[in-house]
């Protein structure tokens, strides 16, 4: 009632000016929709370039063959195969250690300056060129040692040479650290009162942890870590460093064999000269692809079956 | 906090207007700024002040979030079978004090507790004490309804077959239900998921699910006050039915709710140095009429707060 005479004169002050602001918002939808399109124009051309140049040698016999001096003979089993054992074992080792490190990092540990410190360095991690988890392979799984404190060997192990497991180690240590952040953040999605919930009727944490925030984090945990793993069988680097071959005329029957990736072949077959294998290696890429979107697609029913209505 | 800005002249103005908002409000209510409520049934037939059967003894606890001191000093007995509210403004501690009943705040980091709480008699606190075990003796309600998105069946038995519950779940499962008041409704949809159900009936769920583990006390913070009114009529309904066989305390922020369903009330209140105190204790019948302490007589007036 006082406040009105004041309140008067102040709205004098304001300079609404609806078009402009309306006009500058049209402005940055634009741009926003230009740069939407950049992305999906190139990538669009860039499939449609591979498609075209690769589809006279996609047939399912592709898969069948093993590689060749002659184009037409020339196959990707021993790289399908190899992406797939590589992969497998990279999960394996990749998804246990990663959930558990995320686990530990949000339920148990104590929030303090060496947590802190650990934190900052597994995000920094994940920033980390893949050549030099390569070199790091190479010396700690290949060669069996890092030069300081002991070897494999002298664990009782032995060094893995250049074997399936070797490669998957080298891409299971590139790959933690996403897995770790990316099983970090739905662990913290799950939301607090359903903790409290369950230790208000005398749960321990462990049983907190096992029936209520694992199953309810776990759609955004599978996503995380099928993610990072589509990184992974994409990788070519690290794994050429540690010495997988580029002509294998096999497949691995066990995690000790040798083996070749499905990247790894791709450009073994790009960089020849003869224009009839760099169009095998446009079929080798479509195989990769749909490699990929398959996992991705996975990873999205995943979301979907356990991420229903039951848990919001 | 807002008594604070009444002593300060330099705020007035602002004083003012939420005066006249608050008057504005309670008009619609009641006549004139004192919206004393009416008292319930529960009080009347029950007179005497002492309390002889002790089923929380609060014994000079404070808090501590880090450095921040949130409590001091707060003592006060529970009676058995009986409804104890704590009220007081926002700030004043009364939601920590009732997480310090069944240990609650020790999940977050950096808090520190004195003082001792015991139920019936034996310690709350103590390196001998496993507060799992406390949690499952004192049951806690939530603000918001929190059931496990789970089914419905599942979140009452979950207590029960993580404490290692021998006897026969569907019964425990159907008996912690019908004293929720709600086995009539869920009874033909009990594998269905908690969250399918309205917000009163998640919260009887969880009442459900506090009581499915036989705790001697139950904690209910601010249950009602996600609820329309209809549903918190059931809860308050449920809550005297279930004093009979159990030890409530309730944080409220509705005084007339306190007044409604509790046998004694504790007001508390932070005042300058934003820590918490007991200010009065007694039954609520006296304490809402007669309060001994003026700041208690202000906040129940409306006055501030």
């Amino acid at each position: 009632m006082t406040a009105e005479a004041p309140a008067a004169t102040t709205r004098d002050l304001f300079e609404v000016n609806l078009a402009r602001r309306h006009m500058i918002g049209v402005i940055f939808q634009g741009v926003a929709l230009l740069g939407t399109l950049v992305g999906i124009i190139v990538l669009a051309v860039l499939l449609i370039e591979v498609w075209r140049d690769g589809i006279h040698f996609l047939e399912l016999d592709f898969l069948n063959r093993f590689p060749s001096r002659f184009a037409e003979q020339a196959g990707f089993k021993s790289a399908f195969w190899g992406s797939l054992w590589v992969i497998g074992f990279t999960a394996l080792l990749a998804f246990p250690i990663g959930v558990g490190a995320a686990v530990y990092l949000e339920e148990y540990a104590p929030k303090n300056a060496v947590t802190r410190l650990l934190q900052t360095n597994i995000s920094n991690l994940a920033g980390v060129p893949s050549i030099v988890y390569g070199i790091l392979g190479l010396q700690l799984f290949v060669r069996g040692t890092i030069g300081i404190g002991p070897s494999l060997e002298d664990l009782g192990l032995r060094d893995l040479d250049r074997s399936v497991l070797a490669g998957s180690a080298t891409l299971a240590l590139l790959i933690l650290p996403v897995v770790i952040v990316a099983s970090q953040e739905a662990l913290k999605a799950v939301p607090p009162s359903i903790r409290e919930a369950s230790y208000g009727v005398g749960a321990t944490r462990w049983q907190t942890v096992r029936s209520h925030v694992l199953p309810q984090a776990f759609p955004g945990i599978m996503t995380g870590t099928i993610l990072a793993l589509s990184r992974a069988i994409g990788e070519t680097a690290p794994l050429i460093m540690i010495g997988a071959l580029s002509f294998v005329a096999f497949t691995p029957g066990n995690p000790l064999d040798d083996f070749t990736v499905m990247p790894i072949q791709i450009f073994g077959w790009a960089v020849r000269p003869q224009l009839d294998f760099q169009d095998l290696a446009a079929t080798g890429i479509i195989v990769l692809l749909i490699v990929l979107l398959s996992m991705n697609a996975i990873a999205v029913y995943l979301r979907h079956r356990f991420g229903g209505p039951a848990s919001r | 906090m807002a008594d604070s800005t009444n002593s300060n002249g330099g705020v007035a103005v602002v004083d003012e207007q939420v005066a006249d908002e608050r008057d504005a409000a309670v008009g619609a209510s009641s006549s004139g700024r004192d919206f004393r409520p009416t008292l319930g049934a529960a009080q009347i037939d029950q007179q005497e002040d002492t309390i002889e059967d002790v089923a929380v003894q609060i014994d000079d606890v404070g808090l501590w979030y880090g450095a921040k001191k949130a409590i001091e000093g707060v003592s006060l007995d529970v009676q058995r079978h009986e409804i104890t509210a704590l009220i007081g403004p926002s700030g004043c501690g009364k939601s920590t004090l009732l997480r310090c009943i069944n240990r609650m705040n020790e999940l977050i980091p950096g808090v520190r507790i004195e003082g001792q709480i015991r139920v019936d008699g034996d310690p709350l606190y103590g390196s001998d004490v496993d507060p799992v075990e406390v949690r499952r003796a004192v049951g806690m309600v939530f603000q918001k309804p929190n059931p496990f998105p789970k089914s419905i069946y599942e979140n009452v038995a979950f207590g029960a077959r993580i404490n290692g519950y021998k006897g026969n779940m569907d019964e425990l499962v159907e008996r912690s239900l019908r004293q929720a008041a709600l086995w009539d409704e869920v009874k033909d949809q009990l594998k269905e998921s908690g969250l399918a159900l309205s917000g009163g009936q998640q919260q009887r769920l969880c009442i459900a699910r506090a009581i499915a583990v036989q705790p001697e006390v139950i904690l209910m913070d601010e249950p009602c006050s996600a609820l329309d009114p209809i549903a918190t009529q059931r809860i308050e309904d449920l809550m005297q039915e279930l004093a009979a066989d159990y030890t409530i305390v309730i944080v409220t922020h509705n005084m007339q709710q306190a007044a409604r369903v509790s046998n004694r009330t504790a007001f508390m209140l932070a005042e300058e140095d934003l820590v918490g105190r007991l200010v009065e204790y007694g039954r609520t019948d006296q304490l809402f009429t007669s309060p001994n302490d003026s700041r208690t007589e202000d906040y129940i007036t409306g006055r501030f707060g």
